[in-house]
């Protein structure tokens, strides 16, 4: 689980970075995205993977805190999920303008040679 | 009690009134004169009270905690020194305020003016009544900054820029020397509080850092004090007006440095280096100012000079720091402020009149302008130094100090000479001053007709006169109390025995007057014919100026070395600079974990599971396949994209996390649709892009293919190596036990958002906010790219609806091929509303004990709606819902904030969440803490972001029809033309 979960985190990360270097502002968008579905997995793999234990937690009693998975990273991912959403529409928004006004989709803003 | 109170009013009052000075209209002159003079005689009313207190080396002290964890308290203390200084700031400030009704013309702005004033008067204040060294420095800084606006008053003006720039990047450089030093004195003292420093000097003396403590201070206290080679910055401050150069650069700002130095001579003086370099510095600035402000033909240019000199004086006393050299220096400073600050008011006084303060042009006022004559040459002659008058005291005492043995190395032994040389060229400037100004034929080519200025204009130079003189003669009498007490709170027990007397019998110190006076006289009148003539400085220092040197520096320092270091390492293009960045964290990362290389995995703590393998198998494909896609087949990379977001998020729910999981599914669709609608405005590329293929591109991707490589490989292993090791105990473990026994909910992952970490999440949805507004404002100047403009071809051929199709005749019109497809689709989607909203609700109420929330909850309402506009068209939509995202937004965040204030009522601190469980009728038990109604702020700011988002984009299709359709008629109907257009500034006038 370990070993597929990381080989998953890589591939995530590798082909957002491999993305977000490319000169097309599309291209860096989709990066973006993959990216963070990387970033948010590998923040949430922090708090070691269990199955069948969310941190729903009884009513009163003792509580055994090794029982139940690890809510911090959670509460870090579930806010980093809505901002990166809010960060891909800013991103969309501008890239937009900057097709409008620019004309071409180069994150320079100008067609360059290669 | 009362006394520390008053201690509060005197540190806050000016910055209320400040605030409510800048409130007022332009012209209220006389309201913000009667508001400014209230403030300042509210502050002397206050100090009345504290003199008894302070009298015997008493000190008031009121401390508020700011952040204990650090030792950091807001303390406020007063004694004896401060309660002096703070007479000076409030009493001279009262005189200033009326002054300046009467100086400023009637197209300054006043409010602007006061505003400052106030502020300003206020920072003084707290930098003098700091009873924490860091806070000390806060307020000094502020000093900066209002000195910095205020010399920028007449910001029209070139010169008055530049000076207010100067000043600022002087003062405030030092102020950060100061604040190390600070922080360097209070670690060697131990602890940060005024009183604990003041008592520790021989720890601090002796500790390792003193010389860097020094240093650094000096810089600090040298760089506002102006001395030199600080100098330069007080006359370009000139180009201030009068009052505030009376205020700030007379009698108070530049008192701080040396406030400082008298403040700190017992904790940091006393030893060589001090002695070198604090009377070193002051007898140099003292020479220095004398003889340049003796060849000034400005008239504001002389006292600056002369202020710097006597800056100097006073530096030097507290260099020397004997008791009677510190009781002098006490002395000096008061003396010094009440004579400059109405020889500064009388100069504008002269300038107000005439028009000019050049002394080549004035000449014979005192026939003009009797009055003030007199006035400005008692406030000189006190300035020399004659007797009689205040300056002569104190001066004495200088004088005295300087021709005592010290520690007889040959500073202390030049001491003397230096002191009556500085003397002599001050009676020469203060008799210039005199001469040329007042005495001779009467001015011929002034700009202005010369006559008495208003009455309330010389009140407070005739107040400050009178000082002079009543202190020049019965000094005992007038300040003896006042100047005893300031001495015990910096000397404590070892204050000396001095005497106030007028006549201590014919000793070395009257010699030393005498010589001055005399030789003053003759060096005037010998010099007078050459002095207007000669380039507003003697010989070589004509030549020498710190401006220029300064500006050279400046110009290095932010000009040449930047642009030359951009020339090295810069790079306009976005890839390169990004790549860099990649580099750098790689690199970075992997120098930190280098030692761990060797750390092996401990143990697996879950099996392997094939169905997990399969689902990532798809997840990797999808990212390869996103990758793979996005430069040429937008549409096919973002559904990969969207089965990678969805593989994560079966992830989420199969690892325990199942309010990750329903957030990144309600999330994903609403990305997907996003991207959808943009996707619209991005052109689709129909050939492949030139150049493509050739080497240095390919180059390039087989480099970005290693650097992401190495990337993904680096934060899998990290991923792998942190997963394989048991976590121990984490503040996980304190929130699992507490969740439900403190925060009333047994979802720990929600009362983590909406109670532990609350503040946290109101950060968050504000900058949500943030966004969506961000979002809108950029897309209401949105012009699409040209090849976009033209309906694309899925919907020419699907025949949308008209747009302009009013909706009570909706239901008569023929349906459309568009209409007929989406019928079944919609129809359900509309159906579904209600039934999406009951699960937003739902998803939204359950948060606090099971997986769902406000975030989940928000962007469910949002689909809900996103639905609603799919089904149909926008105009459909909005004539049936009104949708006012921002005041969704808005209300959200007063929601939230509010709930957080609730707290206040009770008592406790920002945010603090309450829980309990209310009985209601048939329902039963309901939980009722107050984080549901944060969340329920959480709620609506998301609802009100991702809408706001989403339309925004949306109406881009309605604007582009609006546009397409002028187009169109602009060649049929020039006038419908100009109907269209006022339609569109009345939709963007309405918002969304």
């Amino acid at each position: 689980m370990e070993l597929i979960l990381s080989l998953g985190i890589g591939v995530l990360v590798a082909s957002g970075v491999w993305l977000t270097l490319r000169p097309r502002t599309f291209q860096v968008i989709v990066g973006l995205a993959l990216l963070s579905y990387g970033v948010n997995l590998f923040i949430f793999a922090m708090g070691r993977l269990v199955t069948g234990a969310a941190p729903i937690m009884p009513k009163g009693g003792f509580v055994n805190p090794e029982a139940y998975a690890d809510p911090v990273p959670q509460a870090l991912v579930l806010t980093a999920i809505v901002i990166s959403f809010a960060t891909t529409a800013l991103f969309l928004v501008v890239i937009m303008a900057s097709r409008g006004l620019t004309g071409t989709d180069h994150v320079d803003g100008k067609e360059r040679s290669p | 009690m009362l006394g520390q109170n008053l201690l509060l009013l005197l540190a806050v009052l000016p910055f209320l009134g400040a605030i409510l000075a800048v409130t007022m209209p332009v012209g209220a002159r006389n309201a913000e004169v009667l508001l400014a003079g209230a403030v300042m005689v509210a502050g002397l009313l206050g100090l009345a009270p504290l003199a008894g207190e302070v009298a015997d080396g008493g000190v008031v002290a009121r401390s508020i905690e700011w952040a204990p964890s650090l030792g950091l308290d807001v303390t406020l203390r007063v004694d004896g020194f401060s309660w002096l200084m703070l007479l000076l700031v409030y009493g001279i400030g009262l005189l200033v305020v009326i002054y300046a009704r009467y100086y400023l013309s009637h197209d300054d702005p006043v409010p602007r003016f006061y505003g400052f004033l106030l502020a300003f008067a206020g920072a003084m204040a707290g930098m003098l009544m700091a009873g924490n060294i860091i806070l000390m420095v806060v307020f000094w800084e502020l000093t900066s900054l209002f000195s910095f606006l205020l010399i920028g008053y007449w910001h029209q003006n070139g010169a008055a820029r530049e000076g207010a720039r100067t000043a600022l990047i002087v003062t405030g450089a030092g102020g950060l020397c100061l604040l190390m030093a600070m922080i360097l004195l209070g670690h060697a003292a131990g602890s940060y509080h005024l009183d604990d420093v003041l008592g520790a000097g021989d720890r601090v003396r002796a500790h390792p850092w003193y010389g860097w403590i020094l240093g650094l201070f000096l810089l600090g206290a040298f760089t506002k004090s102006a001395q030199f080679p600080f100098h330069f910055w007080l006359p370009n401050a000139m180009a201030a007006p009068t009052p505030v150069s009376a205020y700030l650069h007379s009698a108070t700002m530049v008192k701080a440095g040396v406030f400082l130095l008298v403040r700190f001579s017992p904790v940091l003086g006393g030893t060589a280096a001090w002695f070198w370099v604090v009377a070193g510095t002051g007898m140099a600035t003292l020479l220095l100012g004398a003889v340049i402000a003796t060849w000034r033909n400005d008239l504001k240019g002389l006292l600056a000079y002369s202020t710097i000199s006597h800056l100097g004086l006073i530096t030097a006393l507290a260099g020397i720091g004997s008791g009677g050299a510190i009781v002098a220096a006490i002395f000096h400073i008061m003396n010094h402020a009440v004579f400059k600050a109405s020889l500064f008011m009388a100069a504008g006084i002269i300038d107000h009149e005439t028009g000019t303060r050049d002394m080549r042009r004035l000449s014979g006022l005192r026939h003009s302008m009797p009055r003030t004559a007199a006035l400005a040459i008692v406030a000189a002659a006190a300035m020399g130094g004659v007797p009689l008058l205040n300056g002569f005291l104190s001066k004495e005492m200088f004088f005295a100090e300087a021709a005592d043995w010290h520690n007889g190395t040959w500073l202390d032994n030049a001491l003397p000479y230096i002191a009556t040389l500085a003397s002599i060229f001050s009676v020469a400037y203060s008799l210039r001053f005199i001469v040329t100004v007042f005495f001779g034929p009467p001015a011929t080519d002034l700009p202005k007709e010369p006559h008495e200025p208003p009455v309330w204009m010389r009140r407070p130079v005739e107040l400050l006169v009178a000082i002079v003189l009543l202190v020049g003669l019965w000094p005992a009498a007038m300040i003896g109390s006042v100047l005893h007490s300031g001495v015990l709170a910096v000397l404590g027990g070892n204050a000396p025995y001095y005497s106030l007397a007028l006549w201590h019998g014919f000793n070395v110190a009257l010699m030393m007057s005498l010589t001055a006076l005399v030789l003053g006289t003759v060096l005037y009148f010998v010099m007078a014919p050459r002095l207007s003539r000669a380039n507003e400085a003697p010989g070589i220092l004509s030549r020498i100026r710190g401006q220029q040197i300064f500006d050279r520096l400046m110009l290095t320092l932010t000009r040449r070395w930047p642009a030359r270091l951009y020339r090295i390492l810069g790079s306009a293009r976005l890839q390169v600079q990004l790549r860099l960045i990649v580099l750098l964290s790689l690199g970075a990362t992997a120098a930190t974990l280098w030692g761990f290389a060797g750390l092996v995995p401990r143990e697996l703590l879950q099996s392997f599971d094939a169905t997990f393998a399969l689902l990532w198998m798809a997840g990797i494909a999808c990212a390869i396949g996103a990758a793979v896609q996005a430069k040429y087949h937008r549409f096919a990379a973002l559904a990969l994209l969207g089965g990678a977001g969805l593989v994560t998020a079966v992830t989420f729910a199969w690892l325990s996390a199942p309010d990750l999981a329903v957030t990144q599914i309600l999330v994903e669709i609403m990305t997907t649709v996003l991207l959808l609608l943009g996707l619209r405005w991005l052109p689709k590329r129909l050939r492949e892009i030139e150049g493509d293929n050739r080497l240095a591109a390919r180059r390039r991707r087989a480099i970005d293919l290693v650097v992401a490589g190495a990337c993904g490989a680096g934060v899998a292993a990290i991923a792998f190596a942190v997963m394989t090791t048991p976590p121990g105990a984490t503040i996980g473990d304190w929130f699992r036990r507490n969740a439900y026994a403190e925060g009333g909910g047994t979802n720990a992952v929600n009362v983590i958002l909406v109670d532990f970490r609350a503040f946290d999440t109101l950060g968050e949805i504000t900058v949500l906010g943030i966004v969506a507004l961000t979002c809108y404002a950029l897309l209401r100047r949105f012009r699409p790219a040209p090849e976009s403009v033209a309906l694309p071809s899925q919907q020419t051929f699907n025949e949308l609806p008209p747009l302009n199709c009013p909706r009570e005749r909706e239901a008569e019109r023929e349906p459309t091929r568009h209409d007929l497809m989406m019928l079944i689709p919609s129809v359900i989607m509309q159906w579904m509303f209600p039934l999406t909203v009951a699960l937003a609700m739902y998803l939204f109420l359950r948060g606090h004990d099971l997986p769902g929330g406000g975030f989940a909850g928000g962007v469910g309402f949002a689909i809900g709606l996103l639905l609603q506009y799919l089904a149909t068209d926008v105009r459909f939509v909005e004539s049936r819902i009104t949708i006012l995202p921002v005041r969704w937004i808005g209300l959200g965040l007063v929601i939230a904030v509010g709930t957080g204030m609730g707290s206040f009522l009770f008592g406790y601190p920002f945010m603090t969440a309450h829980a309990q469980y209310v009985t209601l009728p048939v329902i039963g038990q309901v939980p009722a803490a107050t984080a549901l109604i944060f969340d329920l702020g959480v709620f609506a700011t998301v609802v009100g972001a991702t809408v706001l988002i989403q339309i925004a984009i949306a109406h881009q299709s309605l604007r582009s029809a609006r546009l397409r359709a002028r187009e169109s008629a602009e060649d049929a109907n020039p006038r419908e033309e100009r109907e269209h257009r006022l339609e569109e500034q009345q939709q963007q006038q309405e918002g969304v």
